[in-house]
């Protein structure tokens, strides 16, 4: 198991109390998000899926990478990692 | 789409140079749309902007209306705000030759939590400059107050 830290957006943050962090444990960032989500009631329904993939409208990032490019959740999570939940930003002028 | 002045919706605390800097970035974007986030702090009476940052506009297929936050660079801002203390507290956006009301595309897209901050660009610059605030379902108007932290 490894410590990781999952930094939480300000649209999140009623999830956690206010935390803009939150510290975990896991073996990859499924299992941390998992962590998250039994810490934190609700908030995982607003970054995964029912199929338990990553919703289209957050992206996960571990460190400054996105975990699209890691082959996904199950990456293995170096010590001290950071998870990062990044909203997905759009919209236009019409 | 309704949209409302509601005096709960905390006020903007944007300053002078920071609206410059949006303003000049729009102006050397048009006709294309650009984006970028607002860094500062936010508490239950203001939400206060210390910098902007432009960000990479992945929509390649309408320059002119449609915008997507590349999040590679929303993740950089964030980082460089977490490490200054401060937390992206907002997005801004541009409407090229189209008000600085927000769309639908922007209301089907967007976060409670956040402020948008959309101007409306032309040729000559930029015409006006609003903010706005998820409310429930709807979009309701944040005042801009001019101040330097």
């Amino acid at each position: 198991m490894s410590q990781a830290t999952i930094r939480i957006p300000t649209p999140l943050r009623p999830f956690t109390g206010g935390a803009a962090e939150v510290h975990v444990e896991g073996s990859t960032v499924a299992q941390a998000l998992d962590a998250l989500g039994l810490r934190h009631r609700g908030i995982l329904d607003r970054v995964l899926g029912s199929d338990g993939r990553v919703r289209g409208f957050v992206n996960i990032y571990l460190g400054e990478t996105n975990v699209k490019t890691l082959g996904g959740l199950d990456v293995p999570l170096p010590d001290a990692a950071i998870i990062s939940i990044v909203p997905a930003v759009a919209g236009g002028a019409s | 789409m309704n949209e409302k002045l509601v005096s709960q919706t905390p006020a903007l605390r944007l300053p002078p140079r920071v609206l410059d800097e949006l303003k000049r970035t729009a102006r050397l974007g048009y006709p294309h749309e650009v984006c970028g986030l607002l860094i500062g702090r936010e508490d239950e009476s203001s939400t206060r902007v210390d910098r902007m940052t432009q960000a990479g506009n992945l929509s390649t297929d309408r320059l002119a209306d449609r915008y997507t936050l590349d999040p590679d660079d929303f993740q950089a801002a964030d980082t460089a705000a977490r490490r200054d203390g401060l937390d992206v507290v907002g997005i801004w956006h541009t409407h090229p030759d189209h008000p600085p009301r927000p769309s639908r595309t922007d209301l089907e897209a967007a976060w409670k939590g956040y402020t948008y901050v959309i101007l409306s660009v032309g040729r000559e610059g930029v015409a006006e400059t609003r903010a706005w605030r998820l409310a429930g379902s709807e979009f309701v108007e944040q005042s801009i107050e001019e101040k330097t932290p």
